[in-house]
């Protein structure tokens, strides 16, 4: 059962990467024309050359005006078959690149379309693998091995008809050999397929582990656990490495056993030629018989035999290569056959001139089906007011936040903006009605300003530093040498948490979405620079609905509501008098604080 | 390259016999289109079948021959490349978490971590190839030169002729090649940094609706490498034809020759069938070369990139010193600092802690506080000025020494994708009692044992699956699970409320009480019980002393102080 689904898979990945290349067909039919005229060219000059040697050997003495001008249609031939195989790899240049272009584009574009539970349940390292070493490889069988394979369909075919135009009854032979070929590749490459997809899987196990590694090399130098580390990579290195040699040895059998398959078969063209020769030169075969063959035909049939041969031989070294492609175009098509976030509703609305009234109505929801996070949780946030989420950590406050956003769906339950519930909404109008900071702060590679203007895309300058000035960073950026130009480099040194997390709340500021959510929004920075700010966080609050997890206690207590979130539910709810008042969770932590 | 080929040096014995029955069953292969032209010239005219067939037969033994010594030597080629790579990729990743910290930063993780995947892929692909065709191709061509030579020399040399011509052709080529291969490098870089950034940025690409704007970065990117490689592609792409037309261009020279020397007498017919025998066979390796050509260029490329990681000299250097100082646990003497020599980024520190006392470092975003703690670590080197740990200049201890000697929670620290157990041993060994009791003292074992499994419980890579507040008290356990001489907190307890922050204090007060604790902090309340207390503005200290005589003599210290006393944090 089992086997025939795997079957059928490899079958899917070779049509569909056979898709990928005849999208291309403009180039792709060039390169078939390109292989067949170079291949038809240099499978004359063997002709050619067979033609002359019958006139070095003719009867009479050496035909000199025959001889040469076969030489001079060799020189021709093979002179133009460079030119064409020259020009053919170009094209296949520009043929692999732009199929490992789309590929990349297409893997990328669908990374992006991703639930975001994907990346939090997959390594960086692994998903990267993916796109630089997976599509890596495809590539150079594309580049390669490709064109190998028509050419060596193609010579096959033309050797074969010109065999059979020299002699058909030496033919036979290769009707035993080439059969006996086929079944040990088709037998062995079953054999060696499932190790090549296990190759595959280690290396991405291997990135994974660098990137990961790489990103706490800091910390493990503090510890000085780098000889630790060193030999736990190492492990990976090591099973990834035998998993290329499993693969390796058991692929390494296949070209010499083709090879000497192909050996043996010249070794009889030699002896029944030898033999029809023989015959044809004592007369015992008559000239114009089937049988009969000349000196000059033994070594051209020879020569084609060779030629025969070769890119079977070729192929069973190319097979190993396709092995290595299938695994990782599987490892590819795996992810862009992954569920992306469902589509919008067909009658999802588009969210225009959102007011900002916030509801969530008995949500249950948890990350994996058997750990519920959130358990029946309603609350609701009118236009313009503020909701404080106040609990012990790990109660679920940023799971709110994540089913805000849609960055996941609830189980049950429904959550509302304008009344309208959030699934049948646009997702990206419903993620644009929000602006978000958030404690892990995301800046990419770029200036400063490309930075800021991430929030809004049509921000002028003016905009852009007034945002800045808001979020009290405009005179350490101005204190830079490139000022707004500076570019920013990821983990780099020349900018710290705080003034990172600075910026992203500037590019807050830029933006003009009615609802506001503060993950632990000022957590890197530090609270003078917080109390300098804060008049410019209220006038980012005002007039929208807010959503705000924070540890300062002004802010929760100014918020018109104030969820406490304990287990998943909510267990208190309520302005920071009435909770005081009740005497509950919150107003011991409040208290706390004088004690 | 030289220096990536040093690793191959332990496989010497090993390479030498797997050469060695390389050559065998080359050689076995190779003599069978001799074997054939003496059917053809010799034994077909005494009209003796069982001949044929007899020569025939030895035809098919050797061939079994070749067959038998390829598949060894390919599978001993294949042990070789494995272990070959095996050291290298290890080599390369242990240097790369040695590197200074500088270091790192001029390379860039993302060209790190390709040097260590991609390139190291690229070298290991030549290696192997170089070894299954290296040997052959070689050996058809120089085996296949000397028979041509033994049979006709005349006819030979006209062939060997072309060599030198296609040798410098594809030098020339190949010397072009390397470049264009590391641009191409250089491009995945870029490839591979804007797709990991977009990887961990995607809650806010989400959130901004930024997909368009991504691929767009990322198009540019894709394309550039489309680029480069379309570039190093198209000059390399003339290699194999050039190779190939110039030794056919050799077969129609010698078919012209051979005919003006049969005709004189000089050479019979059934040699220049052999000649062409031969020839096929010798175009044949020579395709091989070309293909290794541009495998070669391609991993030289690689190697270089590698090379330069691995000769990165190590700028850990130990210096002696044998003062000593019973009293004074941690000196900094007079520090300054600055990343890139323009700004200083802490200037003129001094301080002194004895053993087992408490410094606390307050001060604005970018004042310089994670700054001072790289420099204690020795992440990075003062710029004048020294640091002492018990009357030793720092950079006299070695590295075990240092790292012994520290535990440190840093800011957004490291959590990886192990269980919580080992993510607080952190590789060292640390008994279990002794995780416990430390992720007590960090208020993390009630949690964690409220997890399904406990301390055997799986965090996710970076700790996604664990709120910030539990992230952090794992840190502070892993910091304080050694018992560590100097205990670092950086910002290690922003994310705690109140109540759990003052048990954390209390608690390390009572276990730690040997350790010299360094806390670097945005709260007062996490440092006003601390002996001394650093005011940090601009790389600059402008207060230094304990909470009371900070509050009146330091303005900005009130400032922050008062600034939090209304609104004392809670979570």
């Amino acid at each position: 059962m089992n086997k025939t689904v795997r079957k059928r898979d490899n079958k899917g990945i070779m049509l569909r990467l056979g898709r990928y290349v005849l999208n291309q067909w403009h180039l792709f039919i060039p390169a078939v024309i390109f292989t067949l005229l170079s291949n038809q060219l240099s499978l004359l000059g063997p002709r050619y050359s067979g033609a002359a040697i019958d006139a070095i050997e003719a009867q009479q003495g050496v035909n000199f005006p025959v001889v040469w001008e076969n030489v001079i249609k060799m020189i021709v031939c093979y002179a133009l078959s460079a030119i064409l195989s020259y020009v053919l790899a170009v094209i296949m240049i520009h043929l692999s690149q732009k199929i490992t272009y789309k590929m990349r584009k297409e893997l990328f574009e669908k990374l992006n379309t991703l639930p975001v539970g994907y990346f939090d349940t997959h390594p960086t390292g692994d998903i990267i693998s993916h796109l630089s070493y997976d599509i890596d490889t495809i590539n150079s069988t594309l580049s390669h091995d490709l064109v190998q394979v028509m050419t060596s369909v193609y010579t096959v075919v033309g050797s074969l008809i010109f065999m059979w135009q020299i002699s058909k009854p030496m033919i036979l032979i290769f009707v035993f050999t080439v059969p006996v070929s086929v079944f040990f590749t088709r037998y062995r490459s079953k054999k060696v397929r499932p190790l090549f997809r296990k190759r595959s899987k280690k290396y991405g196990e291997l990135n994974g582990y660098a990137e990961e590694m790489l990103s706490g090399a800091r910390t493990i130098e503090a510890y000085g656990r780098q000889d630790v580390i060193s030999d736990r990579f190492n492990d990976r290195n090591e099973s990834a490495m035998n998993a290329y040699y499993d693969a390796e040895y058991n692929a390494a059998m296949l070209f010499p056993t083709i090879n000497l398959i192909n050996n043996v078969s010249i070794a009889l063209v030699a002896i029944f030629g030898g033999i029809l020769y023989m015959y044809s030169q004592s007369g015992e075969i008559l000239a114009g018989s089937a049988f009969f063959i000349s000196l000059g035909g033994v070594a051209q049939f020879v020569q084609y035999s060779r030629k025969f041969a070769g890119p079977i031989n070729e192929f069973s070294n190319i097979l190993h290569e396709f092995q290595s492609a299938f695994s990782a175009a599987e490892r590819v098509f795996r992810i862009l056959d992954e569920a992306p976030e469902p589509l919008d509703l067909p009658d999802a609305k588009e969210l225009k001139d959102v007011d900002g009234n916030a509801e969530l109505d008995n949500i249950t929801f948890g990350y994996t089906p058997e750990k519920t996070i959130l358990k029946n949780v309603s609350a609701s946030a009118p236009k313009g007011k503020t909701v404080a989420i106040v609990g012990p950590t790990g109660a679920g406050k940023t799971t709110i936040i994540n089913l805000l956003m849609r960055f996941y769906d609830p189980q049950s339950g429904e959550i509302r903006i304008d009344s309208i519930p959030s699934l049948k909404i646009k997702r990206s109008d419903l993620r644009l009605a929000f602006t978000m900071v958030l404690q892990d702060t995301w800046l990419f590679h770029g200036t400063i300003y490309d930075n800021i203007v991430y929030g809004r895309e049509n921000a002028s300058m003016d905009e852009v530093k007034a945002a800045a000035e808001a979020a009290r960073i405009d005179g350490y950026i101005e204190s830079l040498p490139d000022g707004y130009n500076t570019v920013l480099s990821d983990d780099g040194v020349n900018i710290s948490k705080g003034q990172r997390q600075l910026i992203t709340i500037a590019r807050a500021f830029l933006s003009d979405a009615p609802m506001l959510i503060l993950d632990e929004a000022t957590s890197n920075v530090d609270s003078r620079t917080e109390i300098k700010i804060q008049d410019a966080m209220n006038d980012l609050m005002k007039g929208r609905t807010c959503f705000v997890i924070a540890h300062r206690l002004s802010t929760i207590q100014n918020a018109d509501t104030i969820l406490v979130v304990r287990d998943g539910e909510i267990t208190e709810q309520g302005n920071h008098d009435e909770l005081i008042k009740l005497g509950g969770f919150y107003s011991t932590l409040y208290n706390s604080q004088f004690s | 390259m030289k220096r990536i080929l040093s690793y191959l040096k332990p496989f010497r014995l090993r390479m030498t016999v797997g050469f060695f029955i390389k050559v065998t069953g080359t050689m076995a292969e190779l003599i069978l289109p001799y074997i054939l032209t003496h059917i053809l010239e010799n034994v077909i005219i005494q009209q003796n079948v069982s001949k044929i067939v007899f020569y025939g037969i030895i035809m098919v033994l050797f061939s079994i021959v070749a067959c038998l010594g390829n598949i060894i030597a390919n599978r001993m080629a294949a042990r070789v490349t494995t272990n070959f790579s095996k050291a290298m990729r290890k080599d390369l990743f242990t240097k790369t978490l040695y590197l200074s910290s500088a270091d790192t930063d001029a390379f860039t993780i993302p060209s790190l971590e390709s040097r260590i995947t991609t390139d190291t892929y690229n070298v290991h692909n030549f290696i192997g190839m170089m070894q299954r065709m290296g040997v052959r191709a070689p050996i058809l061509l120089i085996g296949g030169i000397s028979l041509t030579l033994i049979m006709d020399s005349a006819l030979a040399l006209v062939m060997i002729a072309t060599l030198p011509v296609i040798f410098i052709t594809v030098y020339s080529i190949s010397r072009k090649g390397v470049p264009l291969y590391t641009k191409v490098q250089k491009s995945v870089d870029n490839m591979v940094r804007v797709a990991r950034e977009d990887v961990q940025g995607i809650r806010v690409i989400k959130a901004l609706s930024k997909n368009e704007h991504e691929n767009r970065r990322y198009y540019k990117v894709n394309s550039e490498l489309s680029k480069q490689e379309k570039h190093a592609g198209t000059v390399m792409g003339i290699v194999n034809p050039i190779m190939t037309l110039l030794m056919n261009l050799g077969i129609a020279a010698v078919v012209a020759v051979a005919a003006v020397r049969v005709s004189k007498g000089l050479s019979s017919p059934a040699t220049v069938i052999a000649f062409m025998q031969y020839f096929t066979l010798i175009s044949m390796a020579m395709m091989s070369l070309s293909r290794m050509f541009v495998t070669y260029t391609k991993c030289a490329a690689s190697a270089n990139r590698i090379a330069e990681v691995l000769d990165t000299p190590d700028k850990f250097t130990i210096t002696e010193d044998t003062r000593k100082d019973e009293n004074i646990h941690i000196c900094f003497d007079n520090v300054s600092f600055s990343y890139f020599g323009k700004k200083q980024n802490l200037q003129n520190i001094s301080l002194s802690l004895k053993k087992g006392e408490r410094l606390g470092i307050i001060g604005a975003t970018g004042s310089g506080k994670s700054t001072f703690i790289k420099l204690l670590l020795r992440f990075y080197e003062p710029e004048s000025g020294e640091i002492r740990i018990n009357g030793r200049n720092i950079t006299s201890y070695s590295r075990e020494e240092l790292s012994s000697m520290f535990g440190v929670a840093l800011q957004n620290d490291f959590i990886c994708a192990d269980t919580i157990e080992e993510n607080i041993r952190f590789g060292r060994d640390i008994l279990e009692e002794d995780i416990i009791r430390a992720a007590k003292t960090a208020q993390a074992h009630d949690f964690i044992t409220a997890t399904e499994n406990g301390y055997a419980h799986m965090l996710s890579s970076k700790g996604t699956n664990i709120s910030g507040g539990q992230r952090q008290r794992i840190l502070i356990s892993r910091a304080i699970a050694s018992n560590p001489e100097i205990l670092i907190l950086d910002d290690s307890s922003s994310a705690l409320d109140y109540k759990t922050d003052a048990n954390l204090r209390r608690a390390l007060d009572e276990n730690m009480a040997e350790s010299t604790v360094i806390t670097v902090a945005q709260r007062v309340s996490s440092v006003k019980n601390c002996d001394h207390i650093l005011v940090l503005e601009d790389g600059k200290v402008i207060g230094q002393g304990k909470h009371e005589w900070l509050l009146e003599n330091c303005a900005e210290y009130r400032e922050i102080s008062e600034s939090q006393m209304g609104g004392a944090f809670v979570e």
